[in-house]
């Protein structure tokens, strides 16, 4: 055997040494949404819209949708239109590519692109109450709508780098998503029941907060109490983990705006 | 045979971490402790007043008499050693940690000191 050959078989050898089995992704038929694992107060809290909180966060959204902004005093109505229709099922396709930017983008960064290019207005900030408005808005306008993710290249990888993140240990405790949210999903972490981490019902009402958060919000949470690195709100790593989540929960009903305990 | 090899290396290198004896009250404390030690989010015990045990992991009670002192720091110190998929964070050593963040960065869960304290309140309960 010549030397090439041999460094072809060693590397096939390396390759093939992959643990596959440890990074298999839950299967679909055991998926369950938090809404289903949630106990029966958040749950009727979730389900009357006069209860939920988050209802209030819509309707300011419904205001902002129809509130002209920027340089040419355009609404976002005034090129969209009733977002009953023309924005049903939209959330549920991000995050997506977008051409112009050449990058994936999430919900919250299309609202800002948006602003940016077509309103010419200043971009709200993530996390900010028109932003969290906004994006409830458009999340109530996908209730009901199995989560889709388009197909596209850049969003595929954007997933995988997503899934390598998800399967990662990570931080001074050496967890993963997976070791939580896989694995252990349906036990209590101390007083929290361990949900599995679908994204269906974003932007959320969680009684923790006192207040409506989007799923970077929730991420941010998750990634320091495993004491790691936190990526900063709109960072690409954040994207590439709601483009995982939300293509492991591909199929899976659209509940927002959720409510958490 | 392998893993009996490992396991009576580990007892040799577990001899005791601090100088101080390890306290229990301390380390009682510790383990109920919800930022520091941690132990409650995953492990249940026998501590009636404690309402938001976790049951990711084992019941504490009884540790102390299913496990020799040295055993027990062993499982504190790096509990991969003995379960290389374990989930249970390594407590005194930040070895093959990745993407930790700044203000934990290079420090481990227990200083020694910490470690010997909980080891002395693990042996308490029999
Ligand atoms: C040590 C356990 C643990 C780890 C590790 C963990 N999570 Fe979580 N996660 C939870 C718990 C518990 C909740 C439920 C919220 C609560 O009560 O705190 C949660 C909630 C979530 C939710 C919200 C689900 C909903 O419907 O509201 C998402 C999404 C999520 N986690 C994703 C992740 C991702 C991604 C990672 C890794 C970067 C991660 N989690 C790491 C325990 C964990
Ligand atoms: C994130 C989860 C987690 C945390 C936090 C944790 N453990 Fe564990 N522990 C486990 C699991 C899971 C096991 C079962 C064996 C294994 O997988 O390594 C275990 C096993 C043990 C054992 C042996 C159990 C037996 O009796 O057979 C002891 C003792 C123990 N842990 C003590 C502690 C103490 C003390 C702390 C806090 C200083 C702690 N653990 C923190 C998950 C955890």
């Amino acid at each position: 055997m010549n030397r090439l050959a041999a460094c072809l078989v060693f590397a096939a050898s390396l390759s093939l040494s992959v643990p596959v089995g440890a990074q298999s992704d839950l299967a679909p038929s055991e998926r369950k949404s938090s809404y289903e694992m949630m106990g029966a107060q958040s749950r009727s809290m979730q389900d009357d819209d006069m209860a939920n909180p988050a209802m209030l966060s819509v309707l300011d959204g419904e205001a902002l949708w129809r509130k002209p902004a920027g340089e040419d005093k355009k609404s976002c109505a005034d090129c969209h239109g009733d977002a009953r229709q023309s924005m049903r099922g939209m959330a549920a396709r991000y995050p997506s590519y977008d051409v112009a930017a050449q990058r994936v983008v999430d919900l919250e960064e299309r609202i800002n692109l948006c602003q940016a290019r077509e309103q010419k207005s200043e971009a709200f900030g993530r996390e900010t109450k028109d932003m969290l408005a906004l994006s409830a808005y458009l999340a109530l306008q996908s209730r009901g709508m199995p989560i889709a993710p388009s197909q596209n290249a850049a969003l595929e990888r954007s997933i995988e780098r997503g899934r390598a993140a998800y399967f990662q240990r990570q931080g001074q405790l050496n967890l993963s998503c997976a070791n939580c949210h896989d694995d252990n999903w349906s036990r209590k972490l101390g007083g929290a029941t361990i949900p599995q981490g679908h994204p269906t019902g974003y932007p959320i009402y969680r009684l923790e907060w006192n207040g409506v958060g989007s799923l970077q919000r929730r991420l941010r949470n998750c990634l320091t109490g495993m004491r790691a690195q936190v990526h900063g709100l709109g960072a690409a790593e954040l994207t590439d983990l709601e483009a995982y989540l939300m293509w492991r929960a591909r199929g899976m009903i659209m509940d927002a705006p959720g409510v958490r305990p | 045979m392998r893993a009996h090899l490992t396991f009576a290396c580990l007892m040799l290198l577990s001899p005791a971490l601090a100088l101080e004896a390890g306290d229990a009250e301390r380390g009682r404390a510790l383990v109920k402790n919800r930022q520091v030690g941690l132990c409650l989010l995953c492990h249940s015990g026998p501590f009636p007043d404690e309402r938001f045990m976790g049951n990711l992991a084992p019941d504490l009670s009884g540790a102390g008499s299913r496990w020799s002192e040295a055993e027990l720091r062993a499982r504190i110190v790096d509990a991969r050693q003995f379960n290389p998929d374990t989930i249970m964070p390594p407590y005194h050593t930040t070895q093959g940690l990745t993407n930790v963040s700044a203000s934990f960065a290079g420090k481990t869960l227990f200083t020694a000191q910490q470690v010997e304290d909980v080891v002395a309140f693990l042996m308490t309960l029999r």
